[in-house]
Parts: structure tokens; C-alpha cells; sequence
């Protein structure tokens, strides 16, 4: 259940001209609420931004005297803008958990035997950060593929904690400045094609990166979970205002329903 | 000096509110979301997210553009349908101490009525009749724009309702008294007003709009001296109750609307940028009252000195 909180911000750091490291003393949104990556934090963005921006966690902890969320944000426009000019200190109006996360059964409680799996981490530009959790919190062997526009953005207090969490972590750049020169998707197919051990993938990018993960991932039977995103209001369920196109014609919501789908269910022509 | 104990409760065409803050149909849902944040039972009244006759999927993405001091929406309806919120949202509204006015868009007069007995006989405590949807296609604003229509949907809803109807309407008029007065004189207990403002936003780079069904509706703080003018206009023109709503975010944004002449508001995009605005705005137009030495707060109702 979301709760409106006062948050306090503990460390921000700038990771190139556009992008920052933010963390935010959360109260008890951890412990007790259970918050993790892949989830969005709701924030009000100062006084002239009538709309809170939803921005994805990458990393949780339990702390003491309150737990912390890590997130790992670009300066898109005014309400990130205004985000990125907060100091170690400042308060900032948050709610929050919110959204599902990805499905992963490893991590969710209550959860028992469950068979052995291998996961294979899809992320692309900022929506690699919200994989971190991912790649540290499982059991079984995780392979990451990193997709950055350039090398320069593929920075290394992130990409260092798929490379100490995951058997594998594999580079791609649009521009072929480090790693592999392409779209992740190439890397996927080529590591489907070696491998049959992957039993899921969590993917999150911009969207056609998703669609086209999603397309490698259907032509290999490979359950495939993708992190949605749509321009948000309430944050909540309430407003309807960030609906996504279901294959079967209905209507989903992804601050309620996702962010994260399972990428057969989404209608990627819509 | 003992202090003066403060009348909140406001009456809204014979229904009992017991304070003077709503929450705007469209933008609360059922009632469920926001009731994670504050309790359900601490608000005067909830207009229920607009129902059709039947399920609606609503428009495709994106529904939602952000503007100076404001939104565009172009959700177009979606809902479960009458039948569906009758059967599973409101036994759940029905557990708070909290007035449910459900809220309607018909095709036809004829779906007003279908909906309006349905709704009736499921107990709601109030309808709202929209007729100023300006998200979709059929009926919705037509009717909320011409005066013979919107008195024929007014009269079917009245013919078929045992509740309290209260029509909506649309500030995409030339005239809203003329509206106004036909829907009073077809028998409407009450009006609320406003609706959005249709808008429209353009990426200069793409060169296409924000919003895939190109317009929408505008609400927020931008849009508040439209209301207060339209409902002070109403409130001149005829005698029926109003709710009035359209930027409301503090008590003293509400407090303007009760002056112009509205019994009640209603509060809706405020809530996006703070889950327990409503609260917020309660408890400031309380303070207002008590400041000015009211008595109760429905004191201000119509209270306008104007030059």
C-alpha cells in the first residue's frame, strides 16, 4: 500500500550533464511497505509542476534511522530539471511504493521451492538502473545485457554492479564506442541461440527496444516481462490517464496494472 | 470569549453533505486508490468515475499532456459500465459515511434513463448527469451544447431517476446560462459546473499533438477564474443549487467558488499533485469561515459583494 512521505535527500551525485544519482531517506517504505527496484516513487517536482514525475527505483536497503531508494534519473524537462537542482537535505514530497516491479518469485516472500531458472537482464539507457536489484537479489545465474547510446553513458557505478552480481554482463553501444556496436537486441538473439538454459528475461528501455527484446524473446519461447512506460497523472489507478493497449483490445494502466507487463500481453502496434 | 463551534454541512439539492468538499468525477476513481491515503468518510461527497451503459475502453494513449497550471485529458470515458459498478464499486463506497453521487453519459436520452433507474434503485445518493464530456464522439458535450438536448436528457433522467439529478455542464458554450436555464427549467435539481476546457497541445518537433486523439479537456489551477465567473453567471441566471468545481486546490480557491453562488465544490486535479487535497481544502475554508466569524460555512453561499 502507498503512503505519502516526507523524504530527505542523503546523497546526490551527478553522473554526466543530464544524469543524476539521487538517494532518499524513505522512512520506513522498505521495511514495511517493501519497496523495491523496478517500483516508481510518485514526486512532486516544486510548486510549478502541477503533475508529480514517477521515477523508477534502482536500489532499497533497510537503514537506520530510515531505510533508503537509490534512483537514477535524466534531466528529461522541467520537472526533472527542477530534481536535479535539489542538494543533500532537502525534503521532497514522495509517494510511494509504487507500481508492481518485476515478477520475480526468488524476491517475493512467502515464496518456497521453487525449480532453478536463469535470468537474462535486458536494459537499455535509463532503464538499466531499475535491473540492479535484479541482478543482486536471485539465487540462480543472471546474464545482463546493457544497451547505452554511447560510452560515455554507460557509467560505471552501474554497469559495476551487473558486472560483480552477474556470471556475465555484456556491453552495447549504438555507436560502437564500447562493447558490442548495435541494439541489445542482436546480443539477445545471439545468446538465445547459444543457450537454452534462459527461462525469463526482464527487460527495460525505451519502448522499441522493449518491442524488439520482445520479439527475440517470443521467437525463442522465452517468457519475457518488459517495464512499461505512458505519460502519468495520480500515479495511483484513479485518473485512467496512462493506459497502454492490451493485445486482446482491453485497456491496461501502468502505474496500477504495470510497470511491468508480460510482454505477450501488450499490443506493440497500438 | 468561548469559542464558536463551526457548522461545516452544506445541502446540495436536499442531500445532506457534511462538509462542502467533493471530489470531481474522473479524476478519484471509485473511491478505492485514494482511500489508501485519507479516509473516504471524511469528505462531504464522491462523484464517481463516469459510467456508460455499457463497459468502455476509453482512448488510445497518450491521455494526458501536462500545461502551465494545468492538465489535458483525453481518457474518453473508459468505465466498467452501470452494471458493473453497481455490483462491485458501490458496496464498497457504501461501507463510509460518505454521499455517492454516481455519474452518467449516455448514446441516447433513453440510455440516461436506463441508467438513471438502475442507479436509483441501487441506492446512489445522487445522480450526475453529464452532458459535457468533451472526450468522446457520441452524445457526451453534444448534448451539453444545445439547449433543446440537454432539457430532453434532463427530462428523461428526471422521469426516470428517484434520487436527486444534478446536470453538468460544459464551459465550451457561448452562453452557459442559456444551458443552464434549460436544463432547470426541464426540472434539474441541481447543477454542476465546470467541466474542461477543451484544449489542445503540439510537439513542435514531431508536429503532432500531445494527446493521440488530438484534444482533450483542460482542468487545474489555469482554469479557476472561468469557473468562478460561469458559476457566478449561473448562479445570477437561475435558482437551483450548484457545484461548483474547475481549479479548485485550496480553501481559498473553494471559498471563491461558494461566494460566486455554488452550495458545495468539488475538487479534482488537485488531487494529483496531493492525494489528501480535499482534506486540505475542507479544513482552509474552515478557517476562512472561522476567521470571518461565520457561523457555518454555508454562510458564504452566494455572499459576492460585487461593484
Amino acid at each position: 500500500m502507498p503512503i505519502q512521505q516526507i523524504c530527505t535527500v542523503v546523497e546526490m551525485t551527478q553522473l554526466d550533464a543530464s544524469t543524476w544519482w539521487m538517494v532518499l531517506e524513505v522512512g520506513k517504505m522498505v521495511e514495511q511497505h517493501g519497496l523495491r527496484g523496478g517500483q516508481f516513487l510518485h514526486i512532486k517536482c516544486g510548486d510549478n509542476q502541477l503533475l508529480r514525475r514517477p521515477i523508477s527505483v534502482a536500489i532499497t536497503g533497510w537503514d537506520e534511522p530510515e531505510d533508503l531508494a537509490t534512483l537514477i534519473f535524466e534531466v528529461r524537462g522541467e520537472g526533472t530539471k527542477w530534481l536535479s537542482q535539489r542538494r543533500v537535505g532537502d525534503k521532497l514530497d514522495v509517494l510511494g511504493p509504487l507500481g508492481n516491479g518485476f515478477h520475480v518469485p526468488e524476491i517475493e516472500e512467502d515464496c518456497v521451492e521453487i525449480e532453478e531458472r536463469h535470468y537474462l537482464l535486458v536494459g537499455g539507457g535509463i532503464g538499466v538502473p531499475p535491473l540492479i536489484m535484479y541482478g543482486w537479489s536471485m539465487p540462480w545465474p543472471r546474464t545482463a545485457v546493457l544497451g547505452f547510446r554511447t560510452k560515455g553513458k554507460a557509467f560505471s557505478s552501474v554497469v559495476s554492479r551487473f558486472q560483480e552480481a552477474c556470471e556475465k554482463t555484456y556491453l552495447c553501444t549504438d555507436d560502437g564506442t564500447l562493447g558490442r556496436h548495435g541494439f541489445v537486441d542482436g546480443q539477445v538473439r545471439e545468446l538465445l541461440e547459444q543457450d537454452k538454459s534462459f527461462t525469463q528475461i526482464l527487460a527495460c528501455g525505451p519502448k522499441p527496444m522493449l518491442k524488439s527484446v520482445a520479439k527475440v524473446a517470443a521467437e525463442f519461447g522465452v517468457p519475457c516481462q518488459v517495464s512499461m512506460e505512458e505519460r502519468m497523472a495520480c500515479g495511483i489507478g484513479a485518473c485512467l490517464g496512462c493506459a497502454i493497449r492490451m493485445k486482446d483490445g482491453s485497456m491496461k494502466h501502468v502505474c496500477k496494472d504495470g510497470p511491468v507487463f508480460n510482454a505477450e500481453e501488450v499490443d506493440w502496434d497500438a | 470569549m468561548r469559542k464558536k463551534c463551526l457548522d461545516l454541512s452544506v445541502e446540495l439539492a436536499g442531500v445532506r453533505l457534511k462538509n462542502p468538499v467533493v471530489v470531481a468525477s474522473g479524476t478519484f476513481g471509485f473511491g478505492r486508490e485514494y482511500g489508501q491515503f485519507f479516509d473516504l468518510s471524511e469528505l462531504g461527497g464522491i462523484c464517481c468515475k463516469g459510467l456508460t451503459l455499457h463497459p468502455r475502453e476509453g482512448n488510445p494513449p497518450p491521455r494526458i499532456a501536462e500545461t502551465p497550471f494545468g492538465i489535458l485529458n483525453s481518457v474518453g470515458l473508459q468505465n466498467p459500465g452501470v452494471d458493473a459498478f453497481i455490483e462491485d464499486e458501490l458496496p464498497f463506497l457504501r461501507q463510509h459515511d460518505v454521499k455517492v453521487i454516481a455519474n452518467i453519459s449516455g448514446n441516447t436520452p433513453e440510455e440516461y434513463g436506463v441508467m438513471c433507474e438502475k442507479l436509483s434503485e441501487a441506492g446512489v445518493d445522487m445522480i450526475e448527469v453529464n452532458i459535457s464530456c468533451p472526450n468522446v464522439k457520441a452524445g457526451g458535450l453534444a448534448y451539453g451544447t444545445r439547449p433543446e438536448l440537454a432539457a430532453e436528457v434532463t427530462r428523461e433522467a428526471k422521469q426516470h431517476a428517484t434520487v436527486p439529478v444534478m446536470v453538468k455542464l460544459s464551459p465550451n458554450v457561448t452562453d452557459i446560462t442559456e444551458i443552464a436555464r434549460a436544463v432547470a427549467d426541464a426540472g434539474a435539481d441541481a447543477l454542476s459546473l465546470i467541466n474542461t476546457l477543451r484544449g489542445m497541445r503540439i510537439d513542435v518537433n514531431t508536429r503532432r499533438p500531445i494527446l493521440k486523439v488530438n484534444t482533450g479537456g483542460l482542468s487545474g489551477p489555469a482554469v479557476l477564474p472561468v469557473a468562478i465567473h460561469m458559476v457566478w453567471e449561473v448562479a445570477s441566471a437561475v435558482k437551483l443549487p450548484i457545484l461548483g468545481m474547475g481549479g479548485v486546490s485550496t480553501g481559498e480557491d473553494a471559498a471563491q467558488l461558494l461566494l460566486a453562488g455554488a452550495s458545495a465544490v468539488a475538487v479534482g486535479t488537485a488531487l494529483f499533485a496531493d492525494p489528501c487535497a480535499p482534506l486540505k481544502v475542507r479544513d482552509g475554508l474552515a478557517e476562512i469561515a472561522a476567521r470571518q466569524g461565520l457561523s457555518a460555512v454555508r454562510e458564504l453561499t452566494g455572499g459576492i459583494r460585487p461593484w
